[in-house]
């Protein structure tokens, strides 16, 4: 890599975070409005999540330490990192590194940052949100990459890039979801399980921790939390859309592909109650574990979905 | 020259306090204390039938992320001391909105041994909402006032508990008595 190169990819990679940003956080606003309109309310503006923010921005912030406001930074940077690796539609920012763990290793960075962050404000509500936090990781993990690493054994390569190039050979037909359809459906499990969206929301649980790692953030510090929650939605929703829907090659694919993905989790959370964390576990170590495995071994010995 | 500046920065930091106070107004996060019986009135306010979140209103569960505490009716000398406590815990610009007539005057605990009578001696109150108890739609009518007074800065209970803090510090603990805390953060 020269310095050019690098250049160039940072450019893009700020692109893409500038995109990320924008796109996610209005489409966080507009699903609002549509779980609204499915509970009869008329929901808030489209751009309220921008508010929000700006709002919290605008505020001032406490610090319980040093240890607290620098995971806050830690976090922050670690997810928008994760981000700019992210391949949208055709844009790479740095081509050749997005390999599939680069995700797992980068979004790990953020989430520590965040623990740290969070048990440092010394609040024991915190420190169980974190526990939880990081048990339902374990659950949701395992079998996400007993799957991804199936489809990398398929396809030969580990590139999120490359396995989005395979798929867009021929149309629908040659999309994950149709090829690997067992992989596709625990895929979307784990990825209700990252978003921390309704039945594994067990982290956040506003009315029984009083939402977890957040309870002692405020003013900027939230604020900053709130960008970061927008990045790591973006990187999981993207991730799906590239393991499993083929990625994109136009803008209008994306959207809608993205679209489908995250407003088809939100409507799944509406409809559904909150586990426990000893379910969150138990659900992951029975059912999706079981189902990948099948996927792997189909993959692997039948060759079925190659 | 020097007074160009001072004049130009002047112009910028209004201008910031312009956007801030756009932002506020339209993006208010509830801390709801509710032992008083005004607060069955809320849900009603916040699910479908009058949908507070329209204005960007929703509930929050600490009082570090919210922006409006709410008191819902009466307050006992007891919960005073957590009201203050939530209160101070929260991240200025900080509002706080009173509903019914019981922390004007003490409604109709007005001779109770263990109510206090009037809320804005102890902390400062933004917006009173009339009604024993409020309906829905004067709850939101006060939350639209409250809306207006932090766009047109009249909203400023924040900055009158931080200049006032000894005369308001003074009648919280005439009401409350000094707490002695025994503990290991403490010694």
């Amino acid at each position: 890599m020269n310095l050019n190169e690098i250049l160039t990819g940072t450019l893009t990679g700020l692109i893409i975070l500038v995109f990320a940003f924008v796109w996610q956080t209005t489409l966080s606003g507009v699903t609002r409005k549509i779980v609204g309109r499915f509970q009869k309310r008329y929901g808030p503006k489209f751009y309220q999540e921008f508010r929000d923010i700006f709002k919290l921005l605008t505020k001032t912030g406490v610090t319980h330490g040093w240890v607290y406001s620098f995971g806050v930074m830690m976090a922050l940077g670690g997810i928008m990192g994760t981000a700019m690796f992210m391949p949208v539609m055709r844009f790479t920012a740095f081509p050749g590194l997005d390999n599939v763990f680069i995700y797992v290793y980068l979004f790990a960075v953020g989430m520590l940052g965040m623990a740290m962050s969070a048990v440092g404000s010394g609040n024991p509500l915190a420190g169980i949100g974190v526990m939880r936090a990081l048990t339902q990781m374990v659950g949701y993990e395992v079998p996400f990459l007993v799957v991804v690493l199936a489809m990398v054994y398929g396809h030969g390569t580990a590139s999120v890039s490359e396995l989005a190039a395979v798929q867009q050979a021929a149309g629908i037909a040659s999309w994950n979801l149709v090829r690997m359809p067992i992989g596709t459906v625990v895929g979307f499990i784990c990825l209700l399980g990252m978003l921390g969206k309704k039945p594994f929301e067990t982290f956040i649980a506003p009315a029984e921790i009083a939402s977890g790692p957040m309870v002692e953030y405020g003013g900027k510090q939230l604020g900053m939390l709130m960008l970061l929650h927008e990045f790591s939605i973006f990187i999981e929703v993207s991730l799906f859309v590239n393991l499993f829907l083929g990625g994109a090659v136009t803008v209008v694919g994306f959207i809608i592909k993205y679209v489908g993905v995250f407003v088809l989790a939100s409507l799944v959370s509406q409809a559904l109650g909150r586990f426990k964390i000893d379910q969150v576990i138990r659900y992951f170590y029975r059912w999706p574990i079981a189902l990948a495995v099948a996927q792997a071994l189909i993959v692997v010995f039948l060759g079925w979905g190659v | 020259m020097g007074e160009g500046i001072i004049e130009k920065d002047k112009k910028l930091k209004e201008g910031w306090e312009g956007i801030s106070r756009f932002f506020r107004a339209n993006s208010l996060w509830m801390l709801m204390y509710c032992t008083g019986c005004c607060a069955i009135e809320l849900p009603q306010a916040m699910t479908s039938r009058y949908d507070m979140e329209r204005l960007g209103m929703g509930p929050m569960a600490t009082p570090r992320q919210a922006d409006v505490l709410l008191v819902t009716g009466y307050l006992s000398v007891k919960t005073l001391r957590r009201v203050i406590y939530a209160y101070e815990q929260m991240s200025t610009p900080k509002y706080l909105v009173a509903f019914g007539p019981c922390p004007i005057n003490g409604g109709i605990y007005y001779d109770a041994y263990a109510v206090i009578n009037r809320l804005d001696q102890y902390l400062p109150v933004d917006v009173y909402i009339a009604g024993c108890m409020p309906k829905p739609e004067a709850v939101m009518n006060g939350f639209q006032d409250l809306i207006d007074g932090i766009k047109n800065k009249t909203a400023d209970g924040w900055k009158r508990y931080r200049d006032n803090y000894e005369w308001y510090r003074k009648n919280q603990i005439e009401s409350l008595g000094e707490l002695r805390i025994k503990d290991e953060f403490h010694e």
